[in-house]
């Protein structure tokens, strides 16, 4: 905690001049708000049946406007470099964040939910944001009003101000009280709702499953059940959080009278009207920080929460840097696997004692029954994982001594998860070739059979395409995949061929893309298609993340071994 | 809107209730200035020290009776805005239940999901804010101005004029955030989007040397957000000085005011102080008023989605046949059946006819979108032809009751959906009464008792939401056996084995083959080798069927057919020596 802390301070070090100011104007506008039920208390000392002094209450009312003008100014200034400072702050941890997740071991990303952390960078920082720097300048403000109304009183009168000062505090229990009890329940209340949302997501997305077995009427009797109990508790926490603002209300009311009796009191002993009437103005308002002060902790240790969330990421060790490596440089695409063992955990070792040797232009399929690690495989490749023992080589330098973009410039990969990002199809499709020109566009595009399909959309290349290519088929979607690899044309080849879910007729384009694709060009296919399988000049049998044979087709069916039995049950 | 006033069945009172309480409320908080005033005026120049004290218990006499009636009202409108929204959300689930999967298709389930939690939740926070608030705002902002006509006319006229003064700033500035808030709100949007694409895309953004540029679009994208950001803020900033300005104005307007009528006699130094009270009240009350506009056009728009699919009625009547002649000639048929899906342009089928014969296989094969996953929902009735006839024992689905016809079946989806619980409740989803000799039997046939066997708890073994701790496979494999569990007549595959590897979906459909009760078997599938060996093979090209026969028999006849089987399969055979 002290550890974010400092981080934070260091963070916020760039805004130090705009926070003094901050603090300054605070204090400044605070004083003569308040200032302002003084001179009115002390206009309405002038106006008295006895007899009413019009050049005095001028002086006085005069003074209060032009007080309340300077300090709505300061308030003002006040509020745009707060504005100012919170967005900013936020505004760079955030760009922080994101330069780390680029630059971060894939090995953390795939360990982390993504959604943990997308709410890192987005809902956390919003929350530090609110909390810490929010809350910091109504603590700020909080205090000053405190301190500043109490000074008053003690002017006007030291035995209200302490009255007012020993009673206030009693708001902040009652509101403290509420919380708590109040916490309890909220807790329960998003159990339940958990609960429920999570059978609404259950009875709805699978609809047809409900459909087709009939669970309709035990459908709803669960919801009822869960919608009942969900009322209850419900119910309860908001009756009982709306007790918050009408019980410090009326600790204000009690306040508010012990002043007014005071005060009242006090008046044969020298106190004015006017100053009763500055007293009962503050009176209204002093609870008002009180209770703030008490919320903006608890606040503030969410904000601190948040923060260390935020620098866990930021702060997480980026991949070891390539800086001063040299470059891979015209690649002619020998592959060469030495002795590799690889695990993602020690507990399950997976690859152990790998080689192979893949000369320039040649193909190796990667088989295997689903979940068999062939992905491991694309990992070490393009180093998006680096091997425990032993060393991958293209052309024989080791890859982990040159650059990773040379390396990874030297694939084209296309994945099965079809990802594309949002942008229009242009932008997808030049990704690897940035400057590439409109006749080469199309050129890749004809040769991958996508044109046909993209000058059929209705902006042609400049179509937009949906979150998560939302609007384009899978098929269509790979055909993408491939028209960007065949633009940026690599010496080496990484695909993974996709199983299903693609109609016979854009398979088949897909299958001619991938073979213009790969010729003459060193190739690792994840295959699913016999076709590809047996015109590969290696076939790698995967299973539970080992290789377990390696050969050509001939000599693993000889071998009649696992590949042989996934071969037959093709045909059985 | 009118029709929503049934979901406060059973809490009409409270919800009437509670904005009386909250009048209540305010008009205590209105007496307050005038009993101070009463203090200053009577009690402090003839130094009556008992009736100060007796005025100050009013004062906490006041706050007591308003504490107690705020009470009331807390618990009125909480009651009755939880009330209404769990009767909308019952209402609404239940509605959901009975819509067909042409209503439900077209309404999207994650919309559906979201109109049943999170819209509903700010129905309810707003509805609660609104019985709280609707009252009690106008009620003390137009009190006071009315309390200070009975104190003294023109100063009263004071308040006329800043009332609306006030209103037009507080309304004004929050009408004119609520846009911007919705564009930050977009922004943020982009930049969540931004950082979701790269970390579900790191692999190709690497793989594509993007790093570099991704940071400089994420960061134009923040900067964006910032700038807006900065932009509502500097509106919203003004709120609070131009209130105060304006509020002190008026106060010294109407001290100076109270001082003439003081020196005319008409008003005494204690109600001018009250009217300054009066003025103070109103501020605070204004800017709690400019919160609830804010969450009026939200609690609206929310409620808008929620009776949007309230009015969605279902397009399926439900029929009355609880039987059927289990002996009849055919336990499919279809009779020049079309189909068009809600909102299409096009039939999805076209008149396509086709009997099957009680243990007969059916393989449907043919690319995707051509109306495969339609030909096999048909006989379910989970959507109806809108020319020609399906029926299934020789009767006409649209005669059945809807869950009869559907206890017929055995349906194991494209997207599987197993539900939170244990391996067994899931079992018994369509057969409460199977016993675990049933369930391993089924579990075999489904090629998933080798796993499930492996597991320490066996068929207690729980799966979690989403089935988040099984495999594609295995839960593909689960969701048939689920559907084998009850022994159905009628047993339909939609592309149940695409995430099978090759060898065990052929064990599967050995094992279909094999089960003792000889359902009728429909197959659909994209791969030659599942459904090459079924008894017969539709082929299905844009809604028609190109060709209906055995393998052998398409080979010959359908040049479509012998396409798919040529990319799939011949030419791993060619180059195979045996």
């Amino acid at each position: 905690m002290k550890d974010t802390v400092k981080k934070l301070l260091s963070l916020l070090g760039k805004s130090r001049t705009a926070l003094i100011c901050s603090a300054v104007l605070a204090a400044a506008s605070v004083g003569l708000s308040l200032y302002v039920p003084i001179l009115f208390g002390n206009a309405i000392d002038e106006i008295t049946e006895s007899g009413v002094h019009f050049e005095i209450i001028a002086g006085f009312l005069f003074r209060a406007g032009i007080v309340a003008g300077v300090c709505a100014v300061l308030q003002w200034i006040m509020g745009i470099i707060n504005n100012r400072v919170t967005f900013e702050t936020v505004r760079r941890i955030r760009d922080m964040a994101f330069e780390k997740i680029e630059i971060l071991p894939l090995k953390y990303i795939d360990g982390h939910a993504y959604g943990d952390l997308l709410s890192r960078v987005i809902s956390d920082v919003d929350t530090f944001a609110d909390g810490l720097l929010m809350g910091f300048s109504q603590l700020f403000t909080g205090v000053v009003t405190v301190v500043v109304t109490f000074v008053f009183m003690l002017r006007i009168n030291p035995w209200v101000a302490l009255v007012a000062l020993v009673l206030t505090p009693l708001s902040v229990f009652v509101a403290r009280f509420v919380a708590k009890n109040t916490h309890s329940l909220f807790q329960k209340q998003s159990v339940i709702r958990g609960e429920q949302t999570a059978l609404i997501d259950e009875m709805i997305g699978g609809a047809r499953a409900v459909a087709a077995y009939g669970y309709e009427d035990r459908a709803k009797e669960r919801f009822n059940d869960v919608n009942g109990r969900l009322e209850t508790t419900t119910r309860k926490a908001v009756f009982y959080s709306s007790l918050v603002n009408p019980a410090t209300r009326f600790v204000n009311s009690i306040v508010y009278a012990a002043v007014c009796l005071c005060g009242s009191f006090a008046i044969p002993e020298g106190m004015t009207v006017g100053g009763l009437s500055a007293i009962l103005a503050y009176a209204n308002q002093f609870t008002k920080p009180f209770n703030e002060i008490s919320g903006v902790i608890t606040e503030l240790q969410n904000a601190l929460v948040c923060a260390q969330r935020i620098f866990e990421l930021i702060d997480a060790p980026a991949q070891p840097s390539d800086e001063g490596f040299p470059e891979l440089e015209n690649i002619k695409g020998a592959v060469g696997i030495e002795n590799v063992s690889f695990s993602y955990t020690p507990e399950r070792p997976l690859i152990r004692g790998f080689n192979l040797s893949v000369e320039p232009g040649r193909r190796v399929a990667i088989v295997g029954p689903t979940g068999c690690g062939k992905t491991t495989l694309i990992n070490l490749l393009m180093r998006f994982y680096d091997v425990g023992s032993g060393r991958i080589t293209v052309d024989g330098s080791d890859i982990s001594k040159v650059t990773r973009a040379s390396l990874r410039r030297g694939y084209g990969m296309v994945l099965q998860d079809t990802w594309l990002r949002s942008g229009t199809i242009r932008d997808n499709i030049i990704m690897g070739k940035p400057d590439a020109t409109e006749d080469e566009i199309i050129a890749a595009s004809k040769a991958t059979h996508a044109h046909s399909f993209i000058k059929r959309l209705p902006q042609g290349y400049d179509t937009p395409v949906g979150e998560d290519g939302g609007n384009l088929s899978a098929g269509q979607r790979q055909l993408l995949c491939i028209t960007r690899v065949m633009l940026s044309a690599p010496p080496m080849l990484i695909l993974d061929e996709a199983t299903s879910n693609i109609d016979t007729k854009t398979e088949l384009r897909v299958q001619r893309a991938f073979e213009k694709l790969m010729k003459g060009k060193t190739s690792f296919i994840v295959a699913h298609r016999l076709s590809t399988i047996m015109s590969a000049d290696v076939i790698l049998v995967m299973r539970d993340g080992n290789v377990i044979e390696q050969g050509t087709h001939s000599e693993l069916m000889s071998k009649n071994g696992f590949y042989a039995e996934l071969y037959n049950s093709q045909f059985c | 809107m009118k029709n929503l006033l049934k979901y406060f069945k059973g809490y009409a009172p409270e919800a009437f209730s509670a904005p009386f309480f909250k009048i209540l409320e305010a008009c205590f908080e209105l007496l307050v200035p005038f009993v101070v005033a009463a203090i200053i005026d009577n009690g402090v120049p003839s130094g009556d020290r008992l009736y100060i004290l007796r005025m100050c218990g009013v004062l906490v006499l006041l706050g007591a009776v308003g504490l107690a009636s705020t009470l009331a009202a807390q618990y009125f409108a909480a009651k009755g805005a939880v009330g209404f929204c769990t009767n909308l959300r019952r209402a609404l689930f239940e509605h959901i239940e009975s819509l067909s999967f042409s209503e439900l298709d077209s309404l999207g389930s994650s919309a559906l999901i979201t109109r049943l939690t999170s819209d509903i939740n700010t129905v309810q926070s707003g509805l609660n804010m609104m019985l709280r608030l609707m009252m009690r705002s106008p009620i003390i902002v137009f009190g006071a101005m009315i309390m200070a006509f009975t104190i003294d006319f023109k100063a009263a006229l004071i308040f006329v004029l800043t009332i609306p003064v006030l209103t037009a700033v507080v309304v004004g500035i929050t009408l004119k955030c609520i846009p911007l808030y919705s564009s930050v709100q977009k922004k943020l949007e982009r930049v969540l989007l931004l950082t979701k694409e790269n970390l579900t895309g790191s692999r190709v953004i690497r793989a594509f040397c993007k790093e570099e540029s991704e940071t400089a679009r994420f960061k134009d994208g923040s900067r964006d957000l910032c700038r807006s950001q900065k932009l509502v803020g500097r509106i919203s900033a003004a709120m609070n000085p131009l209130t105060f300005v304006i509020i002190n104005l008026s106060i010294i307007a109407l001290i100076y005011r109270g001082a003439l009528s003081v020196r005319a006699g008409a008003l005494t130094q204690g109600l001018v102080i009250a009217l300054y009270n009066y003025m103070s009240q109103i501020l605070v009350e204004l800017i709690k008023l400019a919160n609830l506009i804010i969450s009026v056009p939200k609690t609206a728009a929310c409620l808008k989605r929620v009776t949007e699919v309230l009015n969605t009625d279902s397009s399926q009547k439900n029929g009355t046949a609880t039987e059927c002649n289990i002996n009849s000639e055919y336990s499919v048929e279809y009779i020049n059946c079309s189909l068009r899906y809600k909102g299409a342009g096009a039939d999805s089928l076209e008149n396509i006819s086709l009997k099957l014969k009680p243990g007969e296989t059916l393989g449907i094969i043919g690319p995707t979108g051509c109306g495969k996953s339609s030909l096999a929902s048909l006989p379910p009735r989970f959507y109806d032809v809108h020319k020609g006839e399906v029926r299934v024992f020789g009767r006409n689905v649209k005669d059945y009751n809807l869950t009869y016809l559907r206890s017929l079946f055995g349906f194991v989806l494209q997207k599987n959906r197993l539900f939170k619980g244990t391996i067994r409740s899931n079992m018994k989803l369509g057969a409460e009464n199977a016993t675990d000799d049933e369930i391993i039997e089924a579990l075999k046939a489904a090629q998933a008792w080798e796993f499930v066997s492996e597991l320490p708890d066996g068929l207690d073994h729980v799966i979690e939401q989403g089935q988040s701790n099984l495999s594609g496979g295995q839960a593909q494999r689960l969701c048939i056996a689920r559907a084998l569990v009850r022994k159905p007549k009628i047993l339909v595959l939609d592309d149940s084995s695409s995430a099978l590897d090759f060898r065990t979906d052929s064990r599967l459909r050995a094992a279909v083959g094999a089960l003792d009760y000889r359902p009728t078997v429909m197959i659909v599938s994209q791969r030659v080798s599942t459904v090459m060996h079924c008894d017969r093979i539709v082929v299905l090209e844009d809604g028609a069927a190109v060709g209906i026969g055995s393998h052998e028999e398409l080979l010959k006849s359908c040049p479509d057919y012998a396409e798919i089987y040529e990319s799939q399969i011949k030419a791993a055979e060619g180059g195979e020596s045996a």
